[in-house]
């Protein structure tokens, strides 16, 4: 019991100090001393810039742009403000609602014109008594690009100030670059579904012309595995070239790895071996389409295209927690790992042949990129190998990713 | 007590578990069939081994202890340890399922967008966890104490170090087949010896459970006090014992009545405890409420639901995990019972949790069938804790190295799974005088009030905010947590009090459910904007998916 007693003053003691700490350092904040009128200043515009530049980021879209609006309007002073996209107005906090009509016509001269023009008393006219809306800035939100996205306008219950106006160009052109910045995020999703897409047309040359050959020598003597093989071919390609869906399942991936595999051993025989073991439980796992099947395919090619004998493929899934953990390995002739590096660097700065042969580059870092681009940077290809060594391609993927979804 | 089968049985247990672990399993997955290799666990084996992992020793010793001390009162135990799954499977399985999250701070993120909601979960997921690992370290030192005479630290100290170095070196980690065979190792190392029970009961010409003037000793009996009590002899006088006191009875003298246990024959049969009234009452729907919903926010239960590949194979797999639960818990019950019969003297000493391992020895005698089924079950319970533990110290170390490390890698995992297992080894070397099962009781109680309330709502109902989860949490979730600090380290209560701090969770489940729904209302321009989709995403059915 005593012990008992201790440890709940112990905790009461612990808390109480906490409490005091948090109190203490709240009250430090809080003091005005601290900070010099310029410093508080330079802090509350960047911070309500920081509020404003969040939903900007997610592009001009009503609900989005209203939040952005009132954080806007503080940056400005103004009475009110509005923020329209190319044809109309998405957002209006504060004042002058009712010359919403006005408000957007002259927005959309200043995207026409794409220069800033100040609206005084003549231009607003209404039949209220009580408006209290004597003018209006209303500046471009251009970005660096140069492209106009929209317009902002600062609506004043006075004569529009110099200084009124200078804010609001000033803020027109900040937020112009955030909603740049929103494009910017979406041109890069575009640009990785288009990488997928290049990655689905890059696949076939090769592969195709082996699989038809191979195919084409077993049409006379074994017309039945002849058959089989073609059925698996054309379940091989409708999976490859599914239109839709940017992400796939492990289970999914390794039965088009199981097609590809066997027509594969249609042609090589013998030779190729695969060994396999999967964890049951890591099969639901999401990932990128075709991520794992490039990687098979440069593992067929090193170990067995260009040695002979028997080369042995394994692909290995563990499951690691909250990750699974994916390895590709073959026992082939390896690579110089410099000449990996470098054909890698070389790609980063062309535009990448998938004609050529060294479209084992392309494939390993073309699924670098995906798995990059999808899981963030910690979760992209490892490569292990030497010449005469054989290569082992490792990757690592989380089990949940906000954003990831098998089949969309 | 000196059955010399009963450690080797343990170490036999301990040894093939971490083997097949570490080995069995790598070798015999190793294939060059695809069909083979990809093939999707079925929910049976799934189910098994969701039930394996769930059903932990801590709440079957418990149970039976609980049957043994207060009896059908405490039935809602088992009852309601088997239909949290009904819960589950009605409400969360399938939907969550879809979704696609692997723990419940994934499911935060997803459906609610929001990063401090998350890391809100992540800390109720680690203090569950470890709540929950408490109680398993805690029989673990309790059973080794009474079967092999250890102290008390040995048990706890040797599970924990096994489990946490096991995990921490990869073997183990959640692997559906072992798991399922710790299902049906529990099943027979419980159901075998309750046959012999049940005819060795038959055999003695059915003794009644509740003889009409109380239960009598079977054999010449020397006990050793270990709890403080006051008995009541049947001549009407009173002595009160101290831990320590030996005390011997003859046989066939009637067992004296125990303060604070069911004595009498309708106290023991009866629901209620005479003369709590309301209270007993109120603890009860307590008990239920915290049990039936308490299951969905187990950390280790929910990650296995991601082996399913679909939402329709996750609700099968709760409907077989139901089937299994609820065959099982038959098995303390009768322990419980009979123990009525052949171990009285428990009640005497306090040691009710030790009636499953003791009960074999006790009825069929300190013959080779007696000490084989006793060490049957020493290793089915331990077989138990080590499930158990591994599996919540995987899912807490999992949390811990993805959301407070921030690194997923081998050693971020390994650090994690060390924290994770020192705490509650840490905590169960202090606290040894609780009931287990109340401490498991606990555990669910804080589950039902912070994340059933979320997974409800964030599963059913599109109003639900980042505030109003995190605001629901934090009242609900934080009340339960207080009454179980208060309940460890706090002053004894006694009254109205005692019951609303022993069993939270009839208040504050109600008060997570209205607090999460009030601040979602007041706060509903914080909905996520993109609700439809991610409903869309829940409730579609998988066939309209692909």
């Amino acid at each position: 019991m005593g012990g008992n007693v201790s440890a709940v003053i112990g905790v009461f003691s612990l808390v109480s100090v906490l409490a005091g700490a948090l109190f203490a350092v709240g009250r430090l904040r809080g003091r005005r001393g601290i900070a010099t009128p310029g410093q508080r200043a330079t802090y509350e515009v960047l911070h309500t810039a920081g509020l404003a530049a969040e939903p900007l980021r997610a592009g001009l879209n009503p609900a989005d742009a209203a939040k952005a609006a009132r954080h806007l309007r503080t940056l400005v002073g103004a009475a009110g403000l509005a923020l329209t996209d190319t044809d109309d107005l998405v957002a209006l906090d504060g004042r002058g609602a009712h010359h919403r009509e006005q408000l957007r016509t002259a927005a959309r001269r200043v995207i026409a014109s794409e220069r800033s023009t100040v609206l005084g008393e003549a231009e607003l006219t209404c039949n209220r008594i009580d408006c209290p809306v004597r003018g209006a800035v209303v500046a471009p939100l251009g970005g660096a690009s140069g492209r106009i996205a929209g317009a902002l306008v600062a609506v004043t219950d006075g004569a529009p100030a110099p200084g009124l106006v200078q804010a609001t160009l000033e803020t027109a052109h900040w937020a112009g670059s955030q909603v740049a910045l929103a494009e910017l995020d979406s041109s890069r999703e575009r640009l990785a579904r288009a990488e997928v897409r290049a990655l689905r047309a890059q696949i076939s040359p090769h592969f195709i012309y082996n699989a038809l050959t191979a195919i084409g020598s077993f049409v006379r003597t074994d017309p039945e595995r002849a058959r089989e093989l073609i059925l698996e071919f054309a379940e091989f390609t409708r999976y490859s070239f599914r239109a839709h869906g940017e992400f796939t399942t492990l289970a999914e991936e390794l039965r088009s790895i199981d097609r590809y595999l066997t027509i594969e051993r249609a042609r090589f025989g013998d030779r190729l071996q695969v060994r396999l073991q999967i964890a049951p439980e890591v099969l639901p796992v999401t990932l990128p389409f075709l991520c794992l099947q490039p990687l098979v395919e440069n593992a067929v090619r090193h170990g067995l295209s260009r040695k002979p004998g028997t080369g042995i493929v394994s692909i290995e899934a563990r499951d690691a927690g909250a990750e699974c953990h994916i390895t590709v390995e073959d026992d082939g002739v390896g690579m110089d790992p410099a000449t990996l590096t470098a054909g890698i660097a070389e790609l980063a700065g062309s535009t990448g042949d998938p004609g050529d042969d060294p479209g084992q580059h392309v494939g390993l870092s073309n699924v670098d990129e995906r798995l990059r681009s999808v899981f963030g940077d910690g979760f992209g290809l490892v490569v292990e190998t030497g010449v005469g060594l054989g290569t082992k391609v490792s990757m690592r993927v989380p089990k949940f990713h906000p954003g990831v979804r098998a089949g969309s | 007590m000196g059955n010399d089968l009963v450690v080797p049985a343990i170490v036999a247990v301990t040894l093939v578990t971490v083997a097949i672990g570490f080995y069995g399993l790598r070798l015999a997955r190793t294939t060059s069939d695809f069909l083979v290799a990809s093939r999707v666990i079925s929910p049976t084996w799934n189910a098994a081994a969701i039930g394996g992992e769930y059903l932990s020793a801590a709440s079957f010793l418990g149970v039976a202890g609980l049957i043994l001390k207060y009896g059908v009162d405490v039935l809602w135990y088992p009852v309601g340890f088997a239909a949290g799954y009904l819960a589950l499977l009605l409400f969360v399985a399938a939907p969550l399922r879809r979704s696609g999250a692997f723990t419940l701070p994934d499911f935060c993120e997803l459906r609610l967008g929001s990063r401090r909601l998350r890391t809100l979960a992540t800390i109720f997921v680690i203090f569950i966890g470890w709540l929950y690992l408490l109680p398993q370290l805690q029989g673990a030192g309790l059973t080794l104490a009474t079967l092999a005479g250890s102290p008390y630290p040995v048990g706890a100290l040797v599970v924990g170090v096994v489990v946490t170095a096991n995990v921490a070196l990869g073997g183990m980690r959640a692997v559906t087949f072992v798991q399922a065979f710790q299902y049906w190792l529990k099943l027979t190392a419980l159901a075998v010896p309750a046959i012999f029970l049940a005819l060795q009961w038959q055999a003695d010409g059915r003794p009644a459970v509740t003889p009409p003037d109380g239960s009598t000793f079977r054999t010449a009996t020397t006990v050793v006090v270990e709890q403080r009590a006051v008995l009541t002899l049947p001549d009407g006088q009173t002595r009160e014992v101290r831990p320590g006191d030996e005390l011997s009875f003859a046989e066939g003298e009637p067992v004296p009545e125990v303060s604070g246990v069911a004595n009498g024959a309708t106290d023991w049969l009866l629901p209620n405890d005479a003369g709590s009234g309301d209270r007993g009452l109120f603890a009860t729907y307590s008990l239920i409420l915290a049990t039936f919903l308490g299951t969905m926010g187990l950390p280790h239960v929910l990650v296995r639901f991601y082996t399913n590949p679909d939402g329709a194979a996750a609700r099968r797999t709760t409907l077989v995990v139901l089937a299994l639960v609820g065959v099982f818990y038959l098995l303390p019950t009768i322990y419980g019972v009979l123990g009525r019969i052949y171990t009285p003297q428990l009640l005497v000493t306090g040691q009710t949790d030790a009636v499953v391992v003791l009960l074999p020895e006790a009825a069929l005698g300190a013959g080779t069938t007696g000490r084989l089924l006793a060490a049957l079950v020493a290793a089915g319970a331990f077989a138990a804790f080590l499930s158990t533990s591994s599996g919540l110290l995987t899912s807490v170390a999992g949390v811990i190295s993805t959301d407070v490390l921030g690194r997923g890698s081998v050693r971020g995992f390994r650090l994690a799974t060390v924290i994770a297992g020192v705490v509650p080894v840490v905590l169960a070397l202090n606290v040894s005088g609780m009931d287990v099962s109340q401490v498991v009781g606990l555990a669910f109680a804080v589950a039902a009030s912070s994340f059933c309330p979320l997974l409800v709502l964030g599963i059913w109902w599109r109003g639900l905010t980042d505030a109003g989860a995190a605001a629901g949490i934090l009242v609900g979730g934080g009340a339960a947590v207080t009454s179980v600090l208060i309940t460890v380290l706090g002053p004894a209560l006694t009254g109205w009090p005692a019951a609303l701090i022993a069993q939270p969770a009839a208040w504050t489940v109600p008060l997570a459910f209205t607090v999460m729904i009030a601040v979602s209302l007041a706060t509903r321009r914080r909905a996520p904007a993109d609700i439809g989709r991610t409903m869309l995403r829940l409730h579609a059915p998988d066939a309209l998916r692909s």
